[in-house]
């Protein structure tokens, strides 16, 4: 019999950044017994990292903005595989989400007229992004949790999930442990909210914290829940990675906007070698041209560099395949040589650029106006994960609802930026309002006491196995480096095969993984845990990969790299089936009410 | 370019907690959690260390990094002398749990006893409300806070004296200080500072603001300004008599 504290709730929310917090609010104020389970420290969730701003057709600044046009720019970044309902539902509540942020003492920056002001991103037609500063999800986790804790919740700091606990179809509660002293916790809950985020450190170089395990995706597959999207993981063309303490962090567009270039180990700018036929005519074809719209000049074409971003980073990954890249595995992203160009171009660069060129004179030593900066492709976001009734956030096992990056449907293909800190408020919300509900209606279920017993006497297995059993921050390591090589941001069938018999030798690794030390704040521990959750997902991300043979979006493959009608109307469903592996089933994509229709060729 | 350098690393438990030597090469651009970390994957997997963001924005890796109170993910090595072992040691002012990791929770518990924000009635015609940028630049720098705690980490009150019970420190001074001076906020938490908050303690010598991670002036800009309120509100006689004509 396994030894553990329990708790009793209505609703129990898994994870305390943006989505489930604001789902934790809207549960208690519904009269739910809310508990929150944060794998971190409350506040210190991922959702701080954000950094430009949340997206909601407020009209602050461009009162031609609505609803209408953020939705149609949201469907439209999507490539239209995303839930229209669910971007249509965000389109319309954002606003008002954003507004109940200030009420509950947000500090936005402010419009002349003293309203909240807002910004312009990529993909948004107007300035849409509420912000403060480059640090809007600070003062969004900040505000949520100060309001937050006032509300009458619970807050288990530090605990992670291991297992949802069931009762015939439905969820009743979930357990997990404590990682400061190692103890088992039950939580017996009416209804459970998944808000666990993403699925970052299955890569190599991710601006993801190593909270972002897949948690939320592989506690909900392993209960029954269908898993949406997977192959759609958004990468970044430009993030630094080198040194190692900061590989992964974004370097703006910007650097680029201004004239930055990008060079191979040869010197060579590579940007011209392949520029598709459906952009030859808009882009520039000498670097003269393209330093002059860089320059504003309206006659003059866009330079290669500022082609898409799949299309960049598959330039990239070319030069450094076919053994080109930096001596840390990237490309050179050249500012300083505009010097050639113009007279005192380092003021010019710090003046323009200021954030950069603090960011890489602090973290790199490097003096971007003098020297180029090593940069590579960094694992950003996660589009896909658990499908959800777009009204409710729940999932299709009853009682278990699931919202922010852990769930599928408002991003399809592609999130725009700033949508996925209103994604978090708009489907928080809702998640916490259904939850509440659905505990009000159902009874506790019973918990299966063999269920827990099993589970907790796996999760001490590697304890057992001691300093004989695998290293799990080595498995991990290997997995990071097959999934960066083989499912990252150029794909092809050969290579996800590949990485799934890669996966299931780690899975076998991982089963041997051993430990040495107590219980209490036990890193290697908790890392031989986390690995369970990312080897089912990593799994689950290269089966979606090779399933969809087109390229769309975060999704692309060398040996399809044209954009298919017929894939354009499906979505890719996967749930684990009766003998442990994995179910595929294509979905087809429910089709647009006319009134939606409208709207998107009205915004055309 | 690789150095091979020694790093003393608090560890173990309780009365038994104590540096242990670890050896381990070096390389350009690393930062002090990037050494943890490969310490802690190649020689003591069970080392305990919180960290999240590793960019300076979540405030989890606080530690005394030769004494001094820093975020590891911030600290870069060529910052440090590597012919001398680097002592990293957990906060001291916090319970130990383990190794580097330290109780934060009478932090949390602390922020829950100060009132909350509580707003005027929306004032403007579309149910909101105005505010002008000038009137909330003083807030906003001390919303730019991330609890990392070591500005309560390094204050006397609380390190050398352990008036944890009387007296919030410097983080919820400057907590306290983005709700007074919200324009919005209709509460008042005055007498709470001085009866049960203890900002008489705070003799402003300004360690916090030294260590303040997102260089917020602790000292000047939040804890000044709010023993200043404390004095116009209970010891300024013009004040008292206008209090007293009020009833």
């Amino acid at each position: 019999m396994a030894e553990y504290q329990t708790h009793e709730f209505d609703v129990l929310v898994v994870g305390a950044g943006g989505a489930g917090l604001r789902a934790a609010i809207e549960a208690s104020a519904a009269g739910a017994k809310v508990g929150v389970v944060s794998k971190s420290l409350l506040g210190k969730a991922h959702t701080v990292m954000a950094e430009g701003g949340m997206a909601a057709a407020m009209g602050n600044v461009d009162e031609r903005d609505n609803w209408r046009v953020h939705f149609a720019d949201t469907m439209r970044g999507a490539q239209y595989v995303n839930n229209w309902r669910m971007a249509e539902i965000h389109a319309k509540e954002a606003p008002a989400r954003v507004r109940e942020l200030e009420a509950w003492g947000a500090v936005f920056d402010r419009t002349r007229d003293g309203r909240i002001l807002q910004r312009n991103f990529g993909g948004h037609r107007y300035p849409r992004l509420a912000h403060v500063g480059d640090r809007t999800g600070l003062e969004m986790i900040r505000t949520l949790q100060d309001y937050g804790i006032h509300q009458g919740m619970e807050f288990l700091m530090e605990t992670t999930m291991l297992k949802l606990l069931k009762d015939g179809d439905r969820v009743v509660g979930a357990f997990g442990y404590d990682r400061e002293r190692g103890r088992f916790h039950l939580i017996r809950a009416k209804a459970v909210v998944l808000a666990t985020g993403g699925i970052g450190r299955m890569y190599q170089i991710t601006s993801n914290s190593w909270e972002y395990t897949a948690d939320g995706h592989a506690l909900a597959f392993n209960a029954g829940a269908a898993l949406l999207d997977m192959e759609f993981v958004q990468f970044h063309p430009t993030g630094m990675i080198w040194p190692p303490s900061v590989r992964g962090i974004l370097v703006t567009e910007g650097v680029r906007g201004e004239g930055g270039v990008l060079k191979n180990k040869d010197g060579k700018r590579f940007m011209f070698d392949d520029i598709p036929e459906n952009y030859r005519s808009s882009t520039a074809d000498n670097p003269d041209e393209g330093w002059r719209y860089t320059q504003g000049d309206k006659t003059a074409r866009r330079p290669p560099e500022l082609l898409t971003r799949d299309h960049v980073a598959r330039c990239i990954r070319r030069e450094v395949k076919q053994g080109r890249g930096s001596p840390h595995g990237g490309v050179f992203l050249d500012i300083a040589w505009i010097k050639e160009r113009i007279p005192n171009a380092p003021e010019h660069i710090k003046k323009k650029l200021p954030s950069m060129y603090h960011q890489f004179k602090q973290l790199a030593d490097i003096d971007i106006t003098a020297e180029p900066m090593e940069i590579g492709p960094t694992m950003h976001y996660m589009m896909g994960g658990v499908m959800v009734n777009p009204e409710t956030q729940m999932s299709n096992v009853p009682g278990l609802f699931a919202a922010g990056e852990c769930a599928a449907g408002l991003h399809g293909a592609n999130r725009l930026g700033g949508n996925s800190l209103s994604d978090l408020l708009v489907f928080g919300k809702r998640a916490g309002e259904f939850a509440a509900k659905y505990a009000k209606e159902n009874n506790a279920g019973t918990i299966n006491a063999a269920q827990v017993d099993e589970t907790a006497r796996k999760a001490l297995e590697p304890f057992d196995r001691g300093a004989n059993g695998e290293n799990p921050f080595t498995i991990q390591y290997e997995l990071q480096t097959t999934m960066q090589n083989l499912v990252g941001i150029v794909r092809t069938q050969d290579e996800m095969e590949k990485a799934l018999v890669e996966i299931a030798a780690l899975k076998q690794r991982a089963s041997k993984a051993g430990i040495t030390g107590n219980r209490e704040y036990n890193t290697g521990w908790h890392t031989a845990l986390d690995l369970a959750n990312l080897l089912t997902i990593a799994q689950v991300v290269a089966v979606a990969g090779a399933e969809r043979k087109e390229s769309r979006g975060g999704h692309f493959r060398d040996d399809y790299p044209i954009k298919d009608a017929k894939w354009g109307g499906l979505n890719i469903r996967i749930d684990k089936a009766q003998d442990g592996g994995l179910k595929v089933t294509q979905v087809p994509i429910p089709e647009m009410p006319a009134e939606l229709n409208q709207v998107i060729e009205e915004n055309k | 370019m690789a150095t091979t350098a020694v790093f003393k690393i608090w560890r173990g438990e309780g009365e038994s907690s104590k540096f242990v030597d670890y050896k381990t090469e070096v390389e350009d651009g690393m930062v002090v959690l990037d050494v943890v970390h490969r310490i802690q994957a190649t020689q003591a997997n069970d080392l305990a260390v919180r960290w999240n963001c590793k960019a300076g924005k979540c405030g989890s890796c606080s530690a005394e990094i030769n004494g001094n109170p820093r975020l590891m993910c911030m600290t870069r090595m060529s910052q440090i002398n590597l012919n001398e072992p680097v002592t990293i040691e957990p906060m001291r002012t916090f319970p130990h749990v383990k190794d580097l990791v330290t109780n934060v929770s009478w932090n949390y518990r602390v922020k829950m006893k100060i009132k909350p924000f509580k707003p005027r009635k929306p004032d403007a015609a579309d149910g909101t409300w105005r505010e002008q940028q000038s009137d909330i630049d003083r807030v906003q720098e001390f919303r730019k806070c991330i609890e990392c705690f070591l500005c309560q980490d390094v204050c006397h009150v609380l390190r050398d004296h352990h008036l944890h019970e009387e007296f919030i420190g410097p983080r919820f001074f400057v907590y306290t200080a983005a709700l007074e001076m919200n324009p919005l906020d209709t509460e008042s938490r005055v007498r709470d500072l001085r009866e049960d908050e203890g900002i008489g303690y705070c003799n402003i010598t300004k360690c916090c603001t030294k260590v303040c991670s997102e260089e917020i002036k602790i000292t000047d800009n939040a804890i000044i300004p709010l023993k200043e309120r404390v004095v116009d509100e209970f010891f300024d006689p013009l004040t008292k008599l206008f209090r007293k004509s009020k009833g």
